[in-house]
């Protein structure tokens, strides 16, 4: 789905990481961890195509990503639902509105049966109506969450999803993006919570990637 | 007829794109105000320059079929020489009518300079002769060499000598009411374009909140380009209506004469000022389009 082949990424005249090679297939459960600066976000950048990689070869669904033009990025985000430490929301929409953008921005509608399930998912059920700013972290991640999956997409890439929550909330998360990984969906998530990585993989076959000193490893039998 | 289908899609809109954009409101007022001073602008442009469209016409189609016959001779010759002329003239082929003006015509004539009682039949002014020629008009050198023999004291003014500069000045008043137009086309544009760049860089996180999830850049442009293009049809409505009302209440030709009374629309051009509105809402179309897709490709 989502491949990375020999893959470096300069940043201001710096070599952020280089000779990375990542391959997502299809119902897998990765995680990413690594110090802060390492280069998480802008991995995850690269695998939604946001960001071009400096040299070497990223591939989503198949097609090089060089060569994808902004409309054919855009297509491919529809493919890939994204979940943002800082979630990103239109302050001016309301919790609803903002979970159903991906759809209203594809030209598609929403069936209002759907989103009232996907907003009981989430338990945000009494929050429709409320704007992003009213809402607390827990709830805005989760939020995210929903507005990552309206979509169905294949893949979920998750940037630093527990961050701003406490460790219950974090686990809701979790339990909630394993759910989405049950139904066959492939999950990619950026954390420095090792606690979160114990957690799930004993509800989960996930590998674990670390992102040091320019590379990309396999994390060992610490975690 | 690609961008003007264009246009009619974006007009029938998408309430849900338009939602995903904020209203942002300095902008808003802008584009309001300058499309409606714009257009008020323009309205008055399009008055001058068919104004003097007519006058150029007036002055080339009506002086072109006359002339005039100036016949300086002693009193006692005055009317024999008078007689020869006009058999001259009435022998001329192109002539369709000739008319020796009256004492009353010559002194209604000199009225403005000597006022309404000169005893014209007592002093040595000269006999005119008003000539009316066909429309394929008349040989001017001929006719002179033939008056120059026959009615020594006659002199020929087809008109040429004055008319001709009269008619290049309109001319050129009206390409200057076109110039102004094309102007204010631009400097609408140019405005338009400024606001439209300040409300795309005021919500630049909406637009990386978009893409994000997937929207083409041709979405997120079609919300700006409508939210403008709906602005500027609004201002310059308002302006149009505003011009075209300052134009009705100027003086009336009958009453006040001259030329710049003569300032405004007749017949069915009052309906030109219609087409402004659309106009301008076509050039912030253009304008809002070019810089919503030129900055979506700069942001990416």
């Amino acid at each position: 789905m989502i491949k990375l082949d020999n893959v470096a990424y300069n940043y201001g005249g710096a070599e952020l990481f280089s000779g990375l090679n990542l391959q997502l297939f299809s119902g897998s459960f990765h995680f990413l961890t690594g110090p802060s600066g390492a280069g998480k976000t802008t991995l995850l950048k690269l695998c939604y195509g946001e960001l071009v990689a400096t040299s070497g070869l990223a591939r989503l669904f198949g097609q090089d990503a060089r060569t994808l033009d902004r409309d054919a990025v855009a297509q491919a985000r529809r493919r890939i639902g994204v979940v943002h430490q800082d979630c990103q929301f239109l302050d001016h929409l309301t919790v609803i509105e903002n979970i159903a953008l991906p759809l209203t921005v594809s030209g598609r509608t929403a069936s209002s049966s759907d989103l009232v399930d996907l907003l009981g998912w989430v338990g945000l059920s009494r929050q429709a109506t409320q704007f992003p700013p009213q809402l607390s972290g827990g709830e805005r991640q989760r939020a995210a969450l929903a507005r990552a999956v309206i979509m169905s997409p294949e893949v979920i890439l998750a940037d630093e999803p527990t961050g701003n929550v406490d460790w219950e909330m974090s686990q809701r998360l979790l339990s909630l993006l394993v759910e989405l990984n049950n139904m066959g969906k492939t999950v990619l998530i950026a954390t420095h919570d090792i606690s979160l990585i114990r957690v799930a993989k004993a509800q989960v076959s996930a590998r674990v990637l670390r992102l040091k000193d320019r590379r990309l490893q396999l994390a060992g039998a610490d975690l | 007829m690609n961008i003007l289908y264009r246009l009619l899609e974006l007009l029938a809109g998408d309430p849900q794109a338009d939602r995903a954009v904020p209203p942002t409101g300095f902008t808003a007022r802008l584009t309001v105000l300058s499309a409606a001073a714009m257009a008020f602008l323009a309205v008055f442009a399009l008055a001058l320059s068919l104004a003097a469209g007519r006058l150029a016409d007036r002055w080339s189609e009506e002086l072109a079929k006359t002339s005039t016959l100036r016949i300086s001779a002693p009193q006692d010759q005055m009317n024999a020489q008078t007689s020869v002329a006009l058999t001259v003239l009435q022998s001329t082929p192109g002539v369709a009518e000739t008319r020796p003006l009256s004492a009353d015509e010559q002194r209604a004539l000199l009225a403005p300079w000597f006022g309404p009682d000169l005893p014209v039949e007592n002093l040595p002014i000269p006999q005119l002769i008003e000539i009316m020629a066909e429309k394929e008009g008349y040989d001017a050198t001929g006719l002179r060499a033939r008056l120059q023999a026959e009615v020594p004291g006659a002199v020929l003014d087809d008109h040429t000598r004055w008319r001709d500069p009269l008619v290049e000045a309109a001319l050129r008043l009206r390409f200057l009411g076109i110039v102004s137009m094309v102007l204010i086309a631009a400097t609408t544009a140019a405005m338009i374009t400024l606001a439209a760049h300040a409300a795309l860089a005021a919500n630049a996180q909406v637009i990386r909140v978009m893409r994000l999830v997937g929207a083409r850049d041709i979405y997120i442009a079609r919300a700006f380009v409508r939210r403008y293009t709906l602005r500027a049809l609004l201002g310059a409505a308002t302006g149009t209506l505003l011009g075209t009302l300052a134009i009705l209440m100027l003086p009336r030709v009958d009453a006040a004469g001259g030329f710049l009374t003569g300032l405004g629309f007749q017949g069915w051009h009052w309906l030109w000022p219609l087409v402004i509105p659309f106009l301008v809402s076509f050039v912030a179309f253009v304008a809002t389009r070019q810089a919503a897709l030129h900055t979506l490709k700069e942001q990416s």
